[in-house]
């Protein structure tokens, strides 16, 4: 069976083609044949079939209704228990729903399962995680790859179809460098469209939800049913969120994108820059113009955002001490110890090594050289795409700088590691959206991403550009 | 005046700077709604965001904002329209986030000044640096279980404001006269319950001591004092402390100091070396809080009179002293006793010391006899207002309106019926008293020859005996004035 479309679904639903029953007896199986992939860190088949019981009870009209989402087990969650990939969080069972997820039970989605991620979000492999390694669906002859990360189990999920869309978060690139590699779509939008609260928190000025889907129309009906403000959340913004999906248009004729002359990196797959020449080719031939602009801060975006990110990671997980709720070590001899053990055993390597990097950037005589200095120039990175956006309307770039990578090619190398966000990084910092999606393939057939950013809350551009990109690539 | 403290060599100054913690009055927490109620089982009034759960977010109680506004504007403040939520990182049981919000670079309330009255009629201005809002912490509970300890969140995340001092203050007295200060405007501005035995309003001492003239000394700081009292006995010991170290030849270490309440001492909690990096940031789930001059000005329009307007208002409209004006307006409640009493009968405006004398001085006694507070006076002020009118129209003497209130605290019957019931009007009739004193001139002939051979003492003896036959009920000057004419 060839893999099925949210918005063809809906439609097969709605015209009784076929059950919510039917249609999750499919997903079910499926998920169950894919085991081997470990995208689920949480999945029981008993929880699917109770959902589905109580929709076939449930006589209202809901826009997702009895439609399969994988949550990213990021999310806190009231019927399925929330880790975010860690052993601190190892039989955490939240007595609420976060906000994006409640969204979602309000339409009458099903969720098929919690997805793996790397531990609290922190890396670019799903390979931190306390659970295990995903395996990107795409690999073959045992050779494992990565399927990009942290969101790798939600990215995975959609590209293996065991769900008809998943949540992500993405705070340097989580969902975009996972849905490139998985060569499916992923949208995370503007900073403040969707509510953080009940999403366990890496870095709260860059966390924010969004989207897998196999097409960017589904993407497009999916994020708006995820956004909103939410007055729970103090960053949340209060704008109207359009209906993405009714306004798509993929006439850009008048048009303007920006190429930005610092995504040109040395070392970079010439079939990366050989695909983000044909996104530029198509885009020229449909009468966008073309528009050479400059991000002159970008280099300085990594090394930005591994201070940022982690200075308030180490805040963020300071709550998990072992006193309230989650793991707590039985070496107890005093208070200090249960702090050291808990945390010593509880984070993964990745997590502790970004507690230490924040905690470092933050003491007494190293936060002006380090967070302040990082603050500023996030301004000017900020200020950079301001900019830009006076003279074009969206901006096309590679997402990321290869394509997905053998399993455990990365693990013992942080700093190759953090260069895969080289791409995805400056409109984090910046709070902009962007969207990956597959345009493309490499030498090996692995799908390659391209990358479009908009304006602050621009979302439909970013959506036009991208199914315009998408329909002359089919 | 002396300020000065005397060591075995030579005289030492103490520098006192206080940190106020005063909890805001409000009905939810500075980020939560959970409740703030005092004295609730442990652990009922935590919200998710109290708990610090995976995933959540506080949001600004907006009151508990305009609060700390009313209060800076009560200490004659800067009121910033920018000011900076920040994370103070540290680990302890009773902080679930790890972290305290609270506002370190950006306070909500710049500089601002607090004035002091002293018995002598002089004053003194004590200078505010800030105040900032911040989260108060739970409790931890050593005292349930040999081996464990508890926590209760149900003050984690309940507002704070603290108000920091310059080091002005020179003496325990002018820092317990500072607190008392403080406690009095947040009062009248009802910021504060002032309640600091439930801890709603405690403070930490730095103190530091030197020779008259000298550069200011390295300083201790002295945590979590919640009495008047308390905050004296500390300060008066540490500063002893470190005379003698200093006169012994040796030099203050820079720590943090315990005051225990049952020994009087201090004793060090950790040094300088020890203390903690908060890594101040500001808190990202946060937005700056920015405040237009618009609602500052609607804020202000809202503050009712503070003690200092109405202690000018008091010496002005009643001539009264200043000391008298300030012990009258340090409490919200002994004001606005006095503006009853004296507002309860147009005549008494003229009275205005008697009535201060009247409810500071014979009110006040009979109330700590009893253990009440004024709040709960059993004398109403239109009772005292008219028990003072019979004093002022000479209808009761003063002696007697003692003995009136006596009964009217304990009956809770009024002057009136009390003074008719047992017919203590004043005599005032001539011939009566003249009556009266011929009967005691008669009675005692060797008396009367003593007095009129010089011994003018004995006039009060005169006094006394017709006193008694009157039953205290004549009237002092006429009685005077009958008994000295007919002895001449």
């Amino acid at each position: 069976m060839s893999k099925s479309s949210l918005k063809q679904t809906l439609k097969d639903l709605d015209t009784k083609k076929i059950s919510i029953r039917e249609l999750n007896q499919d997903y079910l199986k499926r998920i169950k044949e894919k085991e081997n992939l470990n995208v689920f860190i949480h999945f029981s088949e008993e929880n699917v079939l109770k959902q589905v019981d109580n929709l076939e009870k449930d006589n209202s009209t809901k826009k997702l209704k009895g439609i399969p989402i994988a949550i990213k087990d990021l999310f806190c969650t009231k019927s399925m228990p929330t880790t975010a990939a860690s052993k601190i969080l190892e039989n955490f069972n939240p007595t609420y729903e976060s906000f994006v997820t409640q969204k979602l039970l309000d339409e009458g989605s099903i969720f098929v399962g919690k997805t793996n991620l790397d531990e609290f979000a922190m890396g670019s492999a799903t390979n931190t995680s306390f659970f295990g390694n995903t395996i990107n669906p795409l690999s073959k002859d045992n050779k494992p790859l990565a399927p990009g990360g942290s969101s790798g189990g939600s990215a995975a999920a959609v590209a293996a179809d065991l769900c008809l869309g998943a949540t992500g978060t993405d705070t340097g690139g989580s969902i975009r460098q996972p849905a490139s590699f998985c060569g499916v779509v992923g949208i995370k939008p503007t900073y403040g469209l969707c509510s953080r609260w009940g999403i366990a928190a890496f870095a709260s000025s860059l966390d924010q939800a969004g989207i897998f889907s196999h097409n960017v129309e589904d993407a497009s009906i999916l994020l708006q049913s995820i956004a909103g403000f939410d007055q729970r959340d103090s960053t949340s913004a209060k704008v109207d969120i359009p209906n993405y999906f009714e306004k798509l248009d993929d006439d850009l004729n008048g048009k303007t994108v920006g190429i930005p002359k610092e995504y040109s990196i040395d070392g970079t797959p010439m079939e990366i820059n050989q695909i983000w020449e044909d996104a530029i080719k198509v885009l020229e031939k449909k009468g966008v113009k073309i528009k050479n602009i400059s991000l002159p801060h970008t280099k300085y975006a990594l090394p930005t955002y591994y201070i940022i990110a982690p200075a308030e990671a180490s805040s963020n997980l300071a709550r998990y001490d072992g006193v309230k709720y989650g793991f707590r070590s039985d070496e107890i001899n005093s208070l200090d110890d249960m702090y050291e053990n808990t945390r010593a055993q509880g984070f993964g390597r990745e997590v502790k090594r970004r507690i230490l990097i924040g905690t470092y950037v933050l003491s007494a005589g190293y936060y002006d050289a380090y967070y302040l200095k990082a603050q500023k120039v996030r301004k000017l990175i900020a200020n950079d795409f301001n900019e830009a956006f006076k003279e074009c309307d969206f901006i096309v770039t590679p997402t990321a700088p290869s394509a997905a990578f053998p399993l455990n090619e990365k693990q013992n190398d942080p700093i190759k590691m953090y260069l895969n966000d080289v791409f995805t990084v400056p409109a984090s910092l910046a709070g902009l959206p962007g969207i990956s999606i597959p345009f493309g393939k490499d030498k090996n057939n692995l799908p390659l991403g391209i990358q479009i950013l908009g304006k602050h809350f621009d979302e439909q551009q970013v959506f036009n550009a991208a199914i315009s990109l998408e329909r002359s690539y089919e | 005046m002396n300020n000065l403290v005397k060591g075995e060599k030579h005289d030492w100054e103490m520098v006192i700077g206080l940190e106020i913690h005063a909890q805001v009055k409000s009905n939810s927490k500075l980020f939560s709604s959970s409740s703030t109620k005092f004295g609730s089982l442990p652990n009922s009034q935590v919200s998710l965001v109290d708990a610090a759960m995976p995933g959540m977010l506080p949001v600004i109680n907006k009151y508990c904002v305009e609060q700390a506004v009313k209060t800076g504007v009560g200490l004659n403040a800067k009121i910033n329209n920018y000011s900076v939520f920040d994370r103070k990182n540290y680990f302890y049981a009773d902080l679930p986030q790890g972290y305290q919000i609270s506002q370190y670079k950006y306070p909500i309330v710049g500089e601002g000044k607090v004035t002091i009255d002293f018995k002598d009629g002089t004053s003194k201005d004590i200078r505010i640096v800030r105040l900032h809002l911040e989260q108060d912490a739970g409790k931890s509970l050593h005292d349930q279980n040999p081996s464990k300890t508890y926590v209760d969140l149900n003050r984690s995340g309940v507002a704070l404001m603290e108000i920091v001092s310059e080091p002005d203050i020179r003496t325990p007295d002018e820092a317990g006269m500072y607190i008392s200060k403080i406690r009095s405007i947040l009062m009248y501005l009802d910021t504060c319950d002032g309640n600091m035995q439930e801890g709603s309003l405690r403070a930490d001492v730095n103190i530091s001591v030197r020779k008259p003239g000298e550069e200011y000394g390295t300083r201790c700081e002295i945590k979590n004092l919640n009495s008047i009292k308390f905050i004296k006995q500390a300060i008066n010991y540490e500063a002893k402390r470190q005379i003698e170290i200093l006169e012994s030849g040796g030099s203050i270490e820079q720590n943090t100091m315990l005051f225990n309440t049952s020994t009087g001492k201090t004793r060090p909690m950790r040094n300088k070396e020890e203390a903690h990096d908060y890594r101040y940031f500001p808190d990202p789930d946060l937005l700056p809080l920015e405040i237009s001059e618009e609602e500052i000005g609607k804020i202000k329009s809202s503050i009712p009179e503070l003690p200092d307007e109405l202690k000018n208002r008091f010496i002005e409209t009643y001539k009264l002293s200043n000391y008298d004006a300030s012990v009258l307006t340090a409490e919200k409640q002994t004001s606005d006793y006095f503006n009853e009493t004296i507002n309860s009968d147009s005549e008494l405006k003229n009275h205005a010391k008697i009535v201060v004398n009247w409810i500071t001085s014979e009110l006040f006694s009979l109330l700590n006899k009893n253990n009440l507070d004024l709040n709960n006076s059993p004398v109403s002020p239109e009772n005292l207002g008219q028990l003072i009118k019979l004093i002022s129209t000479n209808e009761i003497s003063g002696k007697i309106a003692k003995d009136v209130l006596e009964d009217m605290f304990s009956s809770g019957k009024t002057a009136r019926q009390i003074v008719d019931e047992k017919g203590l009007q004043q005599v005032t009739d001539q011939d009566e008293i003249a009556k009266v004193i011929d009967e005691v001139i008669a009675e005692n002939p060797k008396m009367v020859e003593q007095y009129l051979a010089g011994k003018d003492k004995l006039l009060g003896f005169f006094v006394g005996q017709a006193m008694k036959l009157t039953k205290g009920k004549a009237n002092p000057k006429i009685l005077n004035d009958i008994l000295k004419s007919k002895l001449k």
